[in-house]
């Protein structure tokens, strides 16, 4: 008996990943097939960059002070709208009910999920990052600031993958999720905007270190959350 | 007919009393702050009023896991009832720390992370009143809920401890001193029982017009049930 019990268990494990990985290709193949949603949040992001060029009057001095916060809102605001599209393309062709029905684990779906809006974020941030260095001649590309970089979208697509698929199910659908995410998150990006803020400044350790141990904490807290709550989301 | 309970009867006039004893208190009882002067008197109440908000808060998070545990819509009334009155009870705070803050610090608002958490914290309970708004389902409605403020209720410690954490111009005055802190002040043992006797009477309110929604929320279910009963 105890035998038994431990093989399927072993096996789960397995396909635990495997279903994981198996959501993750199936959302990468068919973004790059068509290229929808990346393009679309590269091209908002650099209209926001724009926006905020006028609004702020992005010369060298106010550039020094502003860019940690103009680039995480960039993300943030590019962030819904590739969390949404994400989502709304499961719940409108019906494949959301297609995944719940095959033999996985809800978590795995969430995961599956969570990792491919990372990757797509993380693209778009990989070409935003560049693109601003060029147009604002700050050099971003520090290794401090692309890992909280990294970190602050961890925990930001965390929550967020976990609230579009709260939100899609709703009437209001796509208008309520930045209601939803943003006081949410808003601890996430106060500490990523504090961290990248302190690197570009080339402030010491010492002042970095305490919004950085946040973005961890928030990272984990987000995540197995989320990881707990999702079974009660698509549930039906 | 579902009358009043007497018990919620008697919590209804001792609510009211213990209203206008504290306020008599704050008023006219605790002494004057030398520096700031009777503005410092609204203390007590935005003390009072922020105190059972944020326990509300961090109680409805409870609420969820045992909503999300024995799915049992119970919870939901209560979640709901405890949520709203919480949102009203924190208004209150900002609203009276705004008006002790004008002539403080000479405005009305300034984005300092203790007021700039305390807003944030208030558009999570607006959030989850839309987010409520845009389901009918009334078990889907609840799980969504329960999940939400869950999330929201982790974030309403840190409200409380980002006083400790970032430099602010907020006072403490409770157990712990901020030298940058714009206003502090330090209580005599006269402004420390008006004190605490605020905080006891808004525990009572709080009490009371939580239990009043409770039983809004169950009366408003069962018309519910009656008028499909009428209709089938």
């Amino acid at each position: 008996m105890a035998k038994k019990q431990i093989i399927p268990r072993q096996q789960n494990s397995g396909s635990f990943t495997k279903a994981i990985s198996a959501i993750v290709w199936k959302d990468l193949r068919a973004e790059f097939r068509s290229y929808e949603l990346i393009s679309s949040m590269l091209v908002f992001s650099l209209l926001v960059i724009l926006i905020f060029n006028f609004a702020l009057e992005l010369d060298i001095k106010t550039r020094q002070s502003v860019t940690a916060g103009v680039l995480w809102a960039t993300f943030a605001f590019a962030g819904t709208l590739g969390l949404n599209r994400s989502m709304a393309i499961e719940k409108d062709r019906g494949c959301l009910d297609g995944l719940l029905l095959a033999p996985v684990d809800r978590s795995a779906i969430y995961f599956g999920k969570f990792i491919s809006n990372l990757t797509f974020m993380l693209i778009v941030e990989a070409i935003v990052l560049p693109v601003y260095s060029i147009l604002y001649n700050t050099n971003l590309f520090q290794p401090g600031l692309l890992m909280v970089i990294l970190l602050g979208s961890i925990g930001y697509t965390a929550i967020g993958t976990l609230l579009a698929a709260m939100s899609v199910q709703t009437r209001t659908r796509d208008v309520l999720l930045p209601i939803l995410l943003f006081p949410v998150a808003f601890a996430v990006l106060l500490a990523a905007v504090k961290a990248s803020g302190g690197f570009l400044d080339g402030s010491g350790f010492a002042e970095i270190a305490f919004p950085i141990n946040l973005l961890i904490a928030y990272d984990i807290i987000f995540i197995s959350v989320s990881f707990m709550a999702f079974d009660n989301i698509v549930e039906e | 007919m579902h009358s009043k309970p007497i018990t919620l009867k008697i919590l209804d006039v001792a609510s009211i009393i213990l209203l206008l004893t504290s306020a008599y208190i704050a008023i006219f009882v605790a002494p004057t702050e030398k520096v700031m002067g009777d503005v410092q008197r609204v203390f007590y109440f935005h003390i009072g009023t922020a105190w059972v908000a944020l326990v509300g808060f961090v109680f409805t998070a409870g609420l969820s896991v045992i909503y999300l545990i024995t799915k049992d819509l119970k919870w939901d009334r209560i979640q709901v009832a405890a949520i709203e009155v919480s949102l009203v009870f924190f208004l209150i705070t900002i609203i009276l720390g705004s008006i002790w803050a004008r002539p403080a610090w000479n405005t009305w608002w300034t984005w300092d992370p203790r007021l700039t958490t305390a807003a944030i914290t208030e558009l999570i309970y607006i959030a989850y009143f839309m987010l409520r708004q845009g389901i009918d389902d009334p078990d889907r409605r609840a799980r969504f809920g329960a999940v939400y403020a869950l999330i929201g209720g982790l974030s309403a410690p840190i409200t409380f401890f980002a006083i400790r954490l970032f430099r602010t111009i907020h006072p403490v005055v409770i157990a712990g001193s901020n030298s940058e802190a714009e206003g502090a002040f330090s209580m005599t043992p006269d402004m420390l029982s008006a004190f605490f006797f605020a905080l006891f009477a808004f525990t009572v309110i709080f009490i009371d017009l939580f239990w009043n929604r409770i039983r809004l929320e169950n009366l408003r279910d069962e018309v519910e049930q009656l008028k499909m009963k009428v209709t089938m």
